[in-house]
């Protein structure tokens, strides 16, 4: 585990190297991630058996709050994508990105993403997973606008993480409600009380709100549409982020809880049904896109829906199902992105109308691109096949509404067969439109090196499935699954109602993808009329309900936020004072103050002098006057502290006051003249309140003295003040050591306060 | 502004101040004074100089910006916190160190008076940036 660790956290000071060693940088991190696959795959044997690696540190222990990792099936299952896939974009990256630029900062975004992966897959702790989804949350912000010249790209991020974030606040009031129930935030509390969970009546508002999570940050209908917009990020974030791993954290979080929350007729329909509605969804946009990495969107929420609806199926096999087309959607989509990236550099467009022709120019591109789009259409031998099947046979066999998902599944993917077979023909094949022929390049590009590798692996995946099967299948079902037999995968399952369903989809798709390539009018008519029945885009909705929004506050923010100070100040010493008079007149009354000590004769003296100068300072007419007699109240506030032999009390009085009278004496002369502007009706309303709540003070000061708890908390200050702080001075000791806590927040305050100032009014100051 | 008067007292002045400001922060833990108090008495030698020349002499004259106090008191704290992150204690345990001196004076040195030194100055820096952002500097 202390290996693991320290294997994940070394790309981050590989970010950080030397200047010279840039070039090999993006190389190295991409080798350690893939260092991080092999030591991860030594732990399958573990596993497979049953064990898992933990570890814990206690953090807040009083609320069930750990951060505590534990390496699992499921977990691995994800990690090992985390990793594996994160291993090739880094190197993929680093040729990708040199010409751009920043890229430390690009280099150190994708790393921390990567960490903060792992650290999700790895939870032990709702809340620890929950820190994490929202790193990546932030991460995936910050590399959607990592062109942020772009407005579209500050507009794309903008919006995702606008989505995002709230689908993460909703996850963290889930999790915090359904917490309430075991009290404590750890995972295997929760396994343990799953059944007491379900049987809640918090389950349903708990489950919902954790949904809304998974469903925004897995892009499911209708929080999709953030996932074409983050697009705008360079091809590796893409491949990565939204494709191959953050947008299957909400997949992963299903899983995870599959064995605590699952099984119920809620958790069954609400996911089937949004699964299903973003499947279709996707499927079908998908056609109507003219952009590529668009396109290549809408299927990546056509297999977030499929992912989704599959967990809701709730059945062993479709979960196993889940768990294989996890990797065969992450292998393709991948690949598919980053051919998309190379295509998009070598001809400076992705639009689907302008690019083709171009097998001639890029055949391993051609190569690479049409093995992946046969997995993506589930053509046999790619992995993509044995997933669809896997998919279909557990719809088959689902018991009740397997009429109508099946239906609908099959539709879906005959769309995908489609788009599948267009996309690769309208890129390679037909007229070469492009206004500059491209030079055939003489060396394989490392940008092309890499989806090679990849769609390799989905081919190899393919022909010998069982080693995917029988490891990393077989852990991840051990934890959602509990008890799952054998996991068998193979190309040839012979002749099945599921074979036959195949070859009718493959027959359909076809037929669709001819319909597009034959016939020129076909697809754009399709799309007008398509655009035509639909009017709104779900961007405008979303921008429009933003706009409204601001808007709305723009124009009704003056009745709280009017900027008059003496109003803020009017309408918090008004609310406090009736609150404390109410509490006073009505609540359990007034004691009496019968146990007043007496005072020698020069505190009423002291007395007297701050009750003239308060008077004073309210009728002077010079400023001057009416500082110094403020400062005399400070002063007489001091003597009487020093009376009580509050000693700190004192100085700190009368520094603060020597102070606060010296900085109004500088600043005398910039002060506009002293005048008296506000009517007598104000002057007798503001008395009137200051009466009420100095008033309500004084009682409140008097009654404090007269309270008793059992045993004052001073006691225990005074008493352990020298023996276990080794302080005689109390108050000192208090503020440094037991209560060390509140002069820290104390002190941030006073920073952030003096940070305000020196912003807003020190602009010269800013050079010393 | 040229008062005289005050500016021979300032020389002073001010290393009264700053050395009773020292006392103030040093005998804190046992007697009257602290962090708080030693600061805001530091600040007012500078406040003093502000006085007797003007703000822009005292500001002029100091060690270091304003700012740079914030930040150094706020290192002198995470300082403080450190070993009680370290060694997973409640957070904020104090640590003491205990020296012998000679047989019956034992110097005992402890996180929370590096805390009250951070607090020190984090009180100059902020009383300082009041003060000169005020004055307009």
């Amino acid at each position: 585990m202390a290996i693991l660790l320290l294997m994940l956290l070394l790309p981050l000071s590989l970010v950080f190297m030397p200047r010279p060693w840039h070039k090999y940088r993006s190389l190295a991190i991409g080798a350690v991630q893939l260092g991080v696959v092999v030591l991860l795959l030594t732990y399958i044997p573990q596993v497979l058996y049953g064990d898992s690696l933990t570890l814990t540190f206690p953090w807040v222990p009083d609320l069930g709050i750990h951060f505590s990792l534990c390496v699992d099936g499921l977990g691995l299952a994800f990690s090992l994508l985390v990793a594996g896939i994160g291993g090739f974009i880094f190197i993929y990256a680093g040729t990708y990105m040199r010409p751009y630029g920043h890229n430390t900062r690009f280099l150190l975004f994708l790393t921390l993403f990567s960490i903060a992966m792992m650290g999700m897959v790895f939870s032990a702790n709702l809340v620890l997973l929950f820190i994490f989804w929202e790193l990546t949350t932030v991460l995936s912000f910050l590399l959607i606008t990592f062109f942020h010249e772009k407005e579209a790209a500050r507009f794309a991020g903008f919006q995702s993480l606008f989505i995002t974030v709230m689908g993460g606040l909703s996850l963290l009031a889930g999790i915090i409600l359904l917490g309430t129930i075991p009290g404590s935030y750890q995972l295997s509390d929760w396994i343990q009380a799953s059944s007491e969970m379900k049987e809640s009546p918090l389950y349903l508002p708990g489950l919902i709100l954790i949904l809304i999570g998974v469903f925004t940050k897995s892009a499911q209908f209708p929080f999709h549409f953030w996932l074409p917009g983050a697009m705008q990020a360079p091809a590796p974030v893409s491949a990565y982020l939204h494709s191959a791993t953050m947008v299957k954290a909400g997949f992963f979080l299903l899983l995870r809880l599959q064995p605590i929350l699952g099984g119920t007729d809620a958790w069954h329909y609400i996911i089937s049904f949004v699964g299903v509605l973003t499947m279709l969804f996707g499927a079908y946009f998908a056609i109507m896109q003219t952009d590529l990495k668009a396109t290549l969107a809408y299927t990546t929420i056509n297999a977030l829906g499929v992912l989704i609806l599959l967990v809701g199926l709730d059945t062993s096999l479709s979960v196993k199902a889940a768990i294989l087309f996890l990797f065969v959607h992450a292998l393709y989509k991948s690949t598919l992105f980053m051919t998309a990236g190379y295509i998009e550099k070598k001809t400076g467009t992705r639009d689907l109308s302008l690019l083709g022709g171009l097998w001639r120019q890029m055949p391993i591109a051609f190569i690479v691109t049409l093995l992946s789009a046969l997995s993506m259409a589930g053509f046999p031998p790619m992995l993509g096949f044995i997933g669809k099947e896997l998919i279909y046979e557990a719809q088959i066999q689902l018991p009740g509404i397997s009429g109508i998902i099946l239906v609908l599944g099959v539709t879906a993917n005959i769309l995908m067969v489609a788009i599948s077979f267009y996309l690769v023909y309208t890129i390679f094949f037909g007229k070469y439109n492009l206004p500059e022929k491209i030079d055939k390049p003489r060396y394989i590009s490392l940008l092309l090196f890499i989806p090679a590798v990849l769609s390799v692996f989905s081919l190899v995946a393919g022909l010998i499935p069982d080693f995917l099967g029988n490891s990393i299948l077989k852990g991840a079902l051990l934890y959602a699954v509990p008890g799952y037999e054998d996991v068998k995968l193979a190309l040839w399952h012979g002749f099945s109602p599921v074979l036959w369903l195949s070859m009718f989809t493959a027959f359909m798709g076809m037929a669709i993808a001819f319909a597009m390539m034959k016939r020129k009018q076909f697809l754009p008519r399709w799309q007008a009329f398509t655009w035509k029945m639909i009017r709104f885009q779900f961007t405008d909705v979303f921008l429009n309900g933003v706009n409204n929004f601001v808007d709305f506050v723009r124009r009704n923010d003056k009745v709280i936020n009017h900027g008059y100070h003496r109003i803020y100040l009017m309408t918090f010493f008004i609310i406090a004072a009736v609150m404390l008079w109410l509490q006073i007149l009505f609540g359990p009354g007034w004691n009496g103050i019968d146990n007043l000590s007496p005072a020698p004769f020069y505190l009423y003296g002291i007395a007297a002098i701050m009750v003239f100068a308060t008077v004073l300072t309210m009728m002077t007419r010079s400023r001057l006057a009416a500082i110094i007699s403020l400062g005399v109240i400070g002063y007489g506030i001091a003597f009487i502290y020093l009376y009580y032999s509050a000693v700190d009390l004192a100085i700190t009085q009368i520094l603060v006051e020597t102070l606060v009278v010296v900085l109004f004496v500088l600043i005398l002369q910039r002060m506009p003249v002293f005048a008296r502007i506000s009517p007598k009706r104000i002057k007798n309303r503001d008395m009137v309140i200051a009466v009420a709540f100095g008033t309500v003070m004084t009682i409140m000061a008097l009654q404090a003295s007269d309270i008793n708890v059992t045993a004052p908390v001073s006691d225990y200050y005074i008493k352990n003040s020298l023996v276990k702080a080794y302080g005689r001075n109390v108050v000192n000791v208090i503020l440094v050591d037991f209560r060390a806590l509140d002069t820290l927040g104390e002190v941030v305050v006073l920073i952030i306060a003096a940070l305000g100032i020196f912003v807003l009014l020190g602009k010269r100051s800013a050079r010393v | 502004m040229n008062a005289y008067l005050l500016q021979i007292a300032e020389k002073y002045v001010r290393w009264f101040l700053l050395i009773i400001a020292l006392i103030a922060l040093m005998r804190g833990h046992n007697l009257p004074g602290g962090g708080f108090i030693g600061g805001l008495l530091a600040a007012l030698s500078v406040v003093f100089r502000g006085l007797a020349y003007t703000p822009q002499y005292a500001r002029e004259k100091l060690f270091m910006s304003p700012e740079n106090y914030m930040g150094l008191g706020l290192l002198f704290i995470i300082l403080s916190l450190l070993p009680s992150l370290v060694l997973s204690e409640p957070f904020m345990t104090g640590y003491w160190l205990k020296i012998n001196l000679a047989s019956d004076l034992v110097l005992k040195l402890g996180t929370p008076f590096l805390f009250d030194v951070g607090v020190f100055f984090c009180v100059i820096g902020v009383t300082l940036t009041f003060l000169f952002s005020k004055t307009n500097l």
